[in-house]
């Protein structure tokens, strides 16, 4: 299948012509953060709704000076993860890797990498849904004028019924925020721990979604504010008095394990990379 | 932990694969040949053209060996490998009016210039199992070849007038709809409204069964959707592209298969007053003909005004595009594990807001 690949396809699979528009309209995305721009985004040979939109934005960007890490979950080894790195080896001669610091190019679904990303890195992210004002109104039409008209009343009020019916915001992962006090963008299912390091931050990150045929941007220090109140602040996830069983850090987003033998609970970095490299420091004094 | 814990993902996928290639040889005593399942299975083959959006029997064929016969999977390698063609030409219109005809019916009309002319079709057969086929060999094919189909000459051009242009010239339709510029929904994405060019290519290449199934729906749960079929066509038509050197004339690529259907709805009065038909229309790839139909009642549908869900371009042109929807609605296969824990701390947090509310009501 590699072999065959390199013999029938244009280099990093797309044609020239389908990158260029790719990346003019990655240009124009990063020219109007949290701006969903529309482009026609090509079939990929992976399933739509599996990472095609990031996968695309990847392939128009990446050349053979490139360093890739494509991550699922935080964990580089997820089987996603591995389908799409094998691809854009198959169609390119890019290195790869786990480390997200030797990574010039880092594709992600439902994580950001612990160690900030650098000015001289990009992070894609797959969105699946990337309309946040979907949760409110279900028509594109509408929701293209509310951004237009910056009527955001909509998602406002959803939120405080939030709290009426709930106590509290209800929203887990892909929390809606404001880019640049003007459009309101969906991050991409990552978790709320993770939002804030979006904002005023040194690195490029493109959001490709396929299915939905969009691509926006947050542009290098530009100023992301979760939707919030100021009675009902932005929380992000808890996991007081827990810590990595693997590398021990306690300052990382978790994932909860189940030990299958005893049935005990614990807990282990979700960034496998980073986690890995933390291992390593500890044994080596 | 198995596939929970994704460790060894390489491992797994390597190790995926080689069973699927495991599971489709295991009991075979032959490989599947692609030219007779491009010969014998056409309706799959077309069906798995239409909705990959590339004519191309062989590699529909191939397509469908390499996905063991899924449709979905087999319209996406279809669609997959389109997606990375070069657009070096554009073809000239196609008049379906000089198409060789194969099959034309029409069900207004008792008398069509031409007549009628079944053709291949299944609608008027018994459907019980042929235990023959079971038994079917070489001797027998050329046998039935002989024997059956004495009368029917492949190679005489049939090419009829078309029943719409009848109605036209009494007056009795209104022209398209047309916004007059041809959008093209694999260079631009689609905007709402949507231009009726952009409509009828996702119809063109839409799910079967999707389509099938909202057409459905308008007719049964809205009666007075009930269209009537002025005409349906199966057949050849040329394929042409204007002769890169001369522009004046034009170079015949080959012939593809199309089926072509024409309804005729309901009467409409239109701005100016003029009370007359419009047509609904539909055009696949090959014998497609519940789709194509499908097409002409939902491309009508979408052309009215109304409340059904039919009627809303949203709800039809998202969702009847098979590679999307099989897509998204498998990618439920993927682990949602940070989502999924996101929204424990959410439960979580709710349940302690919860709990103290219920204490301090017991207080109360």
């Amino acid at each position: 299948m590699q072999a065959h690949l390199k013999q029938t396809y244009n280099y990093a699979f797309l044609d020239e012509g389908s990158k260029k528009e790719i990346r003019r309209t990655t240009l124009k995305a990063i020219a109007i953060p949290g701006y969903q721009v529309p482009f026609a985004s090509r079939e990929m040979p992976i399933g739509r709704g599996w990472g095609t939109g990031g996968l695309q934005l990847t392939l128009s960007l990446i050349g053979d000076q490139d360093c890739l890490k494509v991550i699922d979950q935080g964990n580089d080894d997820s089987v996603n993860a591995v389908s799409i790195k094998k691809l854009v080896q198959s169609c390119t001669k890019a290195e790869v890797t786990t480390d997200s610091e030797r990574a010039t190019i880092i594709q992600t679904r439902h994580r950001i990498p612990e160690v900030p990303i650098r000015s001289d890195q990009i992070l894609v992210f797959q969105v699946p849904l990337p309309e946040p004002l979907r949760m409110v109104e279900a028509k594109e039409r509408k929701t293209k004028q509310l951004h237009a008209e910056m009527d955001y009343s909509g998602i406002w009020l959803r939120l405080y019924e939030d709290i009426v019916k709930w106590g509290k915001i209800s929203i887990g992962a892909d929390y809606p925020a404001l880019a640049h006090k003007r459009y309101i963008f969906a991050p991409s299912p990552i978790p709320r721990y993770d939002l804030p390091k979006l904002n005023h931050a040194d690195g490029l990150f493109l959001f490709g979604a396929g299915r939905e045929k969009k691509i926006y941007a947050i542009p290098p220090y530009t100023e992301i504010e979760p939707l919030a109140f100021d009675d009902y602040p932005f929380e992000v996830e808890h996991f007081e008095g827990c810590s990595c069983r693997l590398c021990g850090s306690s300052d990382t987003f978790l994932d909860e394990l189940f030990d299958e033998k005893t049935g005990q609970k614990f807990y282990q970095c979700s960034d496998t990379g980073n986690c890995r490299k933390r291992q390593e420091k500890r044994h080596t004094p | 932990m198995g596939y929970v814990a994704v460790t060894g993902g390489q491992k797994a996928i390597e190790a995926a694969n080689r069973l699927n290639q495991w599971y489709r040889i295991k009991d075979a005593e032959h490989s599947l040949e692609t030219t007779e399942i491009a010969k014998q299975l056409r309706h799959l083959t077309d069906r798995v053209m239409s909705e990959g959006g590339l004519y191309a029997p062989e590699y529909a064929a191939l397509a469908i060996k390499q996905a063991e016969g899924d449709l979905c999977e087999a319209a996406f390698l279809m669609r997959a490998y389109r997606s990375t063609l070069e657009r070096n030409y554009e073809s000239e219109v196609i008049d379906p009016g000089q198409m060789r005809v194969i099959r034309r019916i029409s069900s207004a009309f008792k008398d069509i210039p031409g007549g009628q002319m079944l053709g291949p079709t299944m609608d008027y057969t018994h459907r019980l199992l042929n235990f023959a086929l079971e038994n079917e060999n070489a001797q027998a094919l050329k046998n039935l070849l002989k024997e059956q189909i004495p009368e029917l000459n492949a190679d005489q051009p049939l090419s009829f007038p078309k029943v719409a242009g009848l109605l036209r010239e009494q007056g009795l339709l209104f022209p398209p709809k047309s916004s007059g510029v041809l959008f093209d929904i694999t260079r631009d994405k689609l905007t709402f409204p949507a231009p009726r060019s952009a409509k009828l290519q996702i119809l063109a290449r839409g799910e079967t069964g999707a389509m099938t199934a909202l057409a459905y729906s308008s007719m049964r749960g809205h009666i007075t959707n009930h269209p009537t079929i002025g005409e349906l066509r199966v057949g050849y038509t040329e394929l042409t592209i204007a002769y890169p050197l001369d522009s004046n004339e034009s170079l015949c690529l080959g012939e593809i298969m199309l089926t072509e259907i024409e309804t005729i709805n309901a009467f409409e009065r239109d701005d100016q007053g003029d009370v007359k038909l419009r047509l609904g229309y539909g055009l696949t790839f090959g014998q497609n003909e519940t789709k194509a139909i499908a097409m002409a009642i939902l491309e009508q549908g979408l052309e009215t005004k109304g409340s059904i869900p039919s009627q809303d371009e949203e709800f039809v042109l998202l969702h009847v595009d098979s590679i999307e929807a099989n897509g998204f609605v498998s990618h439920l296969k993927l682990p949602h594990y940070i989502t999924f824990q996101s929204k424990l701390d959410v439960l979580r947090q709710t349940q302690k807001i919860a709990e103290s509310e219920k204490k301090e009501m017991r207080k109360e």
